[in-house]
């Protein structure tokens, strides 16, 4: 039946060379862990992007809670982890996956640069890398204020002080965060909320998205 | 998507002539021991993500995340923590040559020399050796880069206050309210001299700023004498009343801002009365 319907498609659109391109491909020796245990080091990278897919999981689940205003937002948080069903694990995954994401975001940084994978060719997968890690710093920054309660809020207040210190265009990114030059208010929360449900997520989908066509077309690097 | 030859007209669409069987290649040409990622590997692979998946719940499960009080931008004496991860950035700036007239060195410069190192580290070194002992100075740059963060962000937590901390988000329950009386005149000197900042409209104490005055181990005349001189970190002269005004207020915060001095006495004698039944 499955294979009816893949073929009734791939009539129609040619999915094989796609299916090719995701799925059929080796597994080199030298990167599993069933050959050399060593090798699991090669795993941060995918423990990265399956705590990624639990992030954006948990975190829809938790927007069919949260409210974006300064009255609500501290209340709706209070009322799922308190009165929702599992509130508390969704609420835990979302806030310790970030944590999560970071550790093993680091611990995948430092693999592929003690095994120099970035080096040519990968020199723009490299760069994709990087340029994901700072969107996952930012998701950070800006889903820590959405609880609105005093420790999310006063870290705020230091780091748009901190924002603010930077010469020339700190004042406008200041601005641009927080909506405002000296408050930190209904407007910063609603732009956080945006700039960490809508902007960050869909910059890091499209970032995860090159950076895994770029190692299907290049592959993994070789042995040391 | 298949274009020119191998593909067959149909009405004003193409469609492949010839369909390609969809079955993996075989890898045992390739040098070692290879194995197909569909679907041998990605099964193994799901294996690890569901053990870590497990531990990963178990952890969620037995951690609550805490939820401080509600944000309240007035409370002043708040003392800030980012999230764990933005410790070493922010233990940074606290150095004496990364803060201050050196302020660009901690915010701008070296964080953007370390991000910016990062970002371009293929152009940075840019030869074809792959081997960490090969290449000793980009090695080095990292373990150095890794250990400064590490050693900051331990700094940090070493350095912060944390017991402070918790006292300072504690969510206030509506229980650890009492009701004062505040139509007496004890009540207005509180106001109008001032404690009612830190200690809360109802001596419930407000966070950071001033912890709650209820149940003290202090007599009216201690009172006194802390609303003149102070107490740790409480300043001293917040007081400048005359004697009599301070009399009463001291006598009035003693009683717990209850109506009269002696209520608290007249219901501990009643539940000594009903133990006595
Ligand atoms: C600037 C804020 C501030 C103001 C204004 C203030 N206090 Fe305090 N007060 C504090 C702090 C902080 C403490 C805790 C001191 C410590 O233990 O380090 C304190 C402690 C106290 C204590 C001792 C409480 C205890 O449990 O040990 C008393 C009594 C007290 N204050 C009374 C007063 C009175 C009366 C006034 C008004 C004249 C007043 N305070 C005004 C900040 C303030």
């Amino acid at each position: 039946m499955l294979q009816r319907i893949y073929d009734w498609v791939d009539e129609r659109m040619d999915i094989t060379p796609l299916w090719r391109d995701i799925a059929d491909h080796e597994v080199p020796e030298h990167v599993n862990p069933a050959h050399h245990f060593s090798a699991f080091v090669y795993c941060f990278g995918g423990l990265t992007f399956f705590t990624v897919v639990i992030q954006f999981l948990s975190g829809m689940f938790l927007t069919m809670y949260y409210v974006p205003d300064i009255i609500n937002a501290y209340e709706s948080v209070m009322y799922l982890q308190s009165e929702v069903a599992f509130g508390m694990i969704v609420r835990g995954m979302h806030h310790w996956g970030a944590s999560v994401v970071i550790v093993m975001m680091f611990l995948h940084t430092l693999r592929v640069f003690f095994t120099g994978a970035y080096k040519k060719p990968r020199e723009l997968n490299w760069v994709v890398g990087v340029l994901i890690f700072f969107v996952i710093l930012g998701l950070g920054f800006t889903g820590y204020l959405l609880p609105w309660d005093m420790k999310a809020y006063f870290a705020t207040v230091v780091a748009l002080e901190i924002a603010e210190s930077v010469p020339v265009v700190g004042e406008m990114i200041r601005v641009l965060l927080a909506g405002h030059e000296e408050l930190l208010g209904a407007q910063t929360l609603t732009r956080f909320f945006a700039i960490h449900v809508f902007f960050l997520p869909g910059a890091l989908l499209g970032l995860l998205a090159a950076h895994f066509i770029m190692i299907r077309r290049q592959g993994i690097s070789g042995p040391l | 998507m298949h274009r020119g030859k191998g593909m067959k007209f149909v009405g004003d669409s193409r469609i492949p002539a010839e369909k390609k069987p969809n079955i993996p290649k075989d890898y045992s040409e390739y040098p070692g021991k290879t194995e197909a990622f569909w679907p041998n590997y990605l099964l193994k692979e799901w294996m690890i993500g569901a053990v870590f998946l497990i531990g990963f719940l178990c952890f969620t499960a037995v951690n609550p995340v805490s939820l401080e009080g509600i944000a309240d931008p007035t409370d002043s004496g708040y003392i800030p923590l980012p999230d764990w991860y933005f410790l070493f950035l922010y233990q940074l700036l606290k150095y004496e040559y990364a803060s201050g007239t050196f302020e660009l060195f901690g915010n701008v410069i070296i964080p953007g020399l370390a991000f910016g190192a990062l970002l371009l580290a293929p152009w940075l070194d840019p030869g074809p050796e792959r081997r960490p002992s090969k290449r000793p100075v980009g090695t080095g740059l990292m373990l150095l880069a890794t250990i400064s963060v590490i050693y900051l962000t331990w700094e940090a937590v070493d350095q912060h206050d944390w017991e402070a901390a918790e006292e300072q988000g504690e969510i206030l329950d509506e229980d650890d309210i009492q009701e004062v009386d505040m139509d007496h005149a004890g009540y207005e000197i509180y106001e109008e001299q001032g404690c009612i900042e830190c200690h809360g409209e109802q001596l419930e104490g407000s966070g950071a700023a001033g912890p709650n005055l209820y149940d003290l181990p202090y007599g009216a005349e201690d009172i006194a004498n802390i609303s003149v001189e102070g107490i740790g970190e409480m300043p001293a002269g917040m007081f400048d009343g005359s004697d009599e005004e301070l009399e009463i207020m001291s006598e009035y915060i003693e009683a717990e801002g209850q109506p009269n001095g002696d209520d608290d006495e007249d219901e501990d004698e009643d539940d000594e009365d009903e133990e006595d039944e």
